[in-house]
């Protein structure tokens, strides 16, 4: 009999707590400011790291990424994942389903080519590996590709053939169809650059992962993974494939965006940090509390 | 709550309420880690921002701790005669651990360290527990004490990722998970502490217990058998992730419907758990555990010869409930009480090393190689340790 009533004070207490908390903790969207335009020229478009609100809207995104008044929402809501392709009012036009975890979202710089990244893993803590699912959306045709694992590699001049490939972190340039991106195959990491129209893609170098192009598409901003385990932010010209680190020295896990030609944003912790891409400068806080940064050009 | 055994009087004469009460506590606190667990990649990717890569190095580098965990937590726990209290703290750490989650914050080492923590309070747990429910059942019944634990602990596996989905579908907050999740490991706490007995319950003068002693159990042929035949066996044992990888890459299964795989074979698990426990009473529990790799071989057959998804899970959850209590089940009785924690603890050791080793040669393999000509080389393995028992025997 005292046992019993000890369980039930025992329910009482962690019952009663554990609902006080879940209340105190729902989410409550947020109305959509009156004057938001996704193709307002200039500003930078965030998701609000905390809440996960795109800021100034009431859609909520894992990742987010726009251009030209196209914007890409990748969400998960209750184990399933979406990619929501979105106008300048934020209102959706397209939404396919994916399978898996959001991890990178890109829109190519004419709004047209969306790309984005999933990563798939089983069940307990991830016993071994993970796979990732890489897709890109002709948004002109509504032609999508959920799975690019199958497209033809070269590497070192000679067609490449591996079970294990995976590939991550899409750029195009701006002809909607030239792209870079990373693969991974037998434990290491390739970039590789790829043509959308001939449907396929050849290693340009080892370990570079989650390319993003410059505006004038000459320069790619990737990371770089150090001894150690860390990733470090570098540089590569296009033209002379020479590579620089930029001047953060931190550990940053992100696929980098451009703020203006000569500057890359990205992720660090809860916040939106920007560095030059030259490795000249020295980072500094963009925006608190934010992730997923655009600029609208 | 009431602990079902004082409810149901068939089964309680033939299963004792102690071990209901250790199922039970198993069940709910599989809620509470399988919620974490099912949530724990949205969580790391999401929230704390990191890439698939980042998040597979989290893992995988805190093994060789748990196995010195598991070892010294059985010597514990003999030396002292204290199952109960051993078992209830790692239940203890293991509850705290859902708390560190939200603690950690953005740091990836922080959150590996709580992980590691995490692992530390299963690894010692898990031998008291099963000594707990070895000794509190007859040494013919232990085929079917087992089966009713293991059956009543994939129970909670199963219901974790429901709850976890349900909260976060109600709320879309991943700390409420971590918050619902450590709420129900105390309860797991609260049921152990009121409901299990330390057996046996009396304590009289025991022998000395040290780490000598314990291995000196190795001596005892009975039991050395079996060590050496779960550790060869342990060796050729590709671990589920491959086998669900394999599963999904060989029947093109949509990668969202990937972590549904395993409770498949939790529900062919959870049904045969009690059955082939007691057939293994019957027949022999060596016999069973043996036929029960039989069953793995035909799994690596099936995934190799791109069989229907279901028949694969339900063969490999026919090995789970021939194998993983039925071992515990047969190499109890062998142990003297006093040294039946530790004793467990080192078979159990033995059997994870081996298996870990088997996934770094695997994976080896399979990135070299593809994943069948690994598969052949194992399943050949199987075939040759149980040749070689047969025939030492």
């Amino acid at each position: 009999m005292r046992k019993a009533l000890i369980l039930a004070v025992t329910l009482l207490v962690l019952g009663g707590g554990a609902l006080f908390y879940a209340v105190r903790a729902a989410r409550v969207a947020p109305a959509q400011e009156a004057a938001f335009d996704l193709a307002r020229p200039g500003q930078i478009v965030v998701r609000d790291h905390a809440s996960g609100f795109v800021r100034g809207s009431r859609t909520r995104c894992e990742r987010f990424a726009t251009a030209a008044g196209t914007g890409v929402c990748l969400v998960t809501e209750v184990a399933k994942t979406y990619a929501v392709v979105v106008d300048r009012t934020m209102k959706q036009t397209r939404r396919l389903h994916i399978a898996g975890i959001p991890s990178r979202a890109r829109v190519s710089p004419t709004g047209r080519m969306i790309s984005w990244t999933v990563f798939v893993t089983g069940d307990s803590y991830n016993k071994g590996g993970f796979s990732t699912w890489t897709g890109i959306l002709d948004n002109r045709t509504g032609y999508a590709i959920t799975n690019m694992e199958e497209i033809p590699l070269t590497k070192d001049g000679r067609r490449y053939h591996s079970a294990d490939v995976n590939y991550w972190g899409v750029t195009f340039a701006g002809d909607d169809n030239r792209f870079y991106a990373t693969v991974s195959t037998r434990g290491r990491t390739y970039l590789v650059e790829g043509d959308y129209g001939r449907w396929q893609a050849r290693v340009l170098r080892e370990n570079a992962e989650c390319p993003s192009l410059s505006p004038d598409g000459r320069r790619l901003v990737f990371k770089k993974l150090m001894p150690g385990g860390r990733w470090r932010l570098h540089g590569l010209d296009l033209a002379s494939m020479k590579e620089t680190p930029l001047a953060e020295p931190a550990h940053v896990d992100d696929q980098a965006a451009w703020l203006d030609d000569r500057t890359v944003m990205y992720a660090k912790g809860p916040d939106v940090w920007a560095v030059p891409a030259d490795g000249t400068g020295a980072p500094r806080l963009l925006v608190a509390n934010a992730s997923s940064p655009t600029v609208v050009r | 709550m009431y602990i079902s055994g004082f409810r149901y009087r068939g089964l309680t004469m033939a299963v004792p309420a102690n071990v209901l009460a250790l199922g039970m506590v198993s069940l709910v606190t599989d809620i509470s880690s399988e919620m974490v667990t099912a949530v724990l990649p949205y969580y790391a990717v999401l929230v704390l921002g990191l890439s698939p890569l980042a998040y597979g190095l989290l893992d995988g580098l805190y093994f060789g701790v748990t196995a010195v965990v598991r070892l010294a937590a059985g010597h514990a726990a003999d030396r002292w005669q204290r199952r109960k209290l051993v078992a209830g703290l790692g239940y203890a750490l293991s509850a705290v651990c859902k708390l560190g989650l939200m603690a950690a914050g953005g740091s990836v080492g922080l959150l590996g360290a709580v992980v590691a923590a995490d692992r530390t309070g299963k690894g010692l747990r898990t031998a008291p527990r099963d000594a707990l429910i070895s000794l509190s059942a007859s040494p013919d019944t232990q085929g079917q004490a087992f089966g009713v634990h293991r059956a009543m602990d994939t129970v909670g596996a199963f219901l974790g990722p429901l709850a976890a989905f349900a909260v976060l579908g109600a709320t879309g907050a991943y700390d409420v998970v971590f918050v619902v999740s450590f709420a129900i490991a105390v309860l797991g706490v609260v049921l152990l502490v009121l409901y299990v007995r330390e057996q046996p319950p009396v304590v009289v003068p025991v022998p000395a217990v040290r780490p000598r002693v314990t291995l000196a159990l190795l001596r005892e042929p009975r039991f050395r058998g079996i060590c050496l035949l779960a550790a060869g066996l342990g060796l050729v044992t590709v671990s589920d992730p491959f086998v669900y990888l394999l599963l999904q890459k060989g029947t093109g299964i949509a990668p969202e419907h990937f972590p549904l795989l395993p409770l498949g074979t939790a529900a062919v698990y959870l049904l045969l758990a009690v059955p082939v426990g007691r057939l293994a009473d019957r027949w022999g529990r060596v016999p069973v555990f043996m036929l029960g790799h039989v069953a793995l071989v035909c799994v690596y057959a099936l995934l190799g010869g791109g069989a229907p998804y279901w028949l694969v899970l339900g063969v490999f959850g026919f090995f789970y409930a021939a194998t993983d209590g039925v071992l515990m089940a047969a190499a109890g009785p062998l142990l003297p009480a006093h040294l039946r924690t530790s004793g467990l603890a080192l078979l159990q050791t033995g059997q994870a090393v081996a298996r870990m080793l088997c996934s770094i040669m695997y994976g080896a393999a399979w990135t070299f190689f593809g994943p069948v000509p690994g598969l052949v080389v194992m399943g050949a393995g199987i075939v040759a340790c149980l040749a070689f028992w047969k025939v030492v025997r």
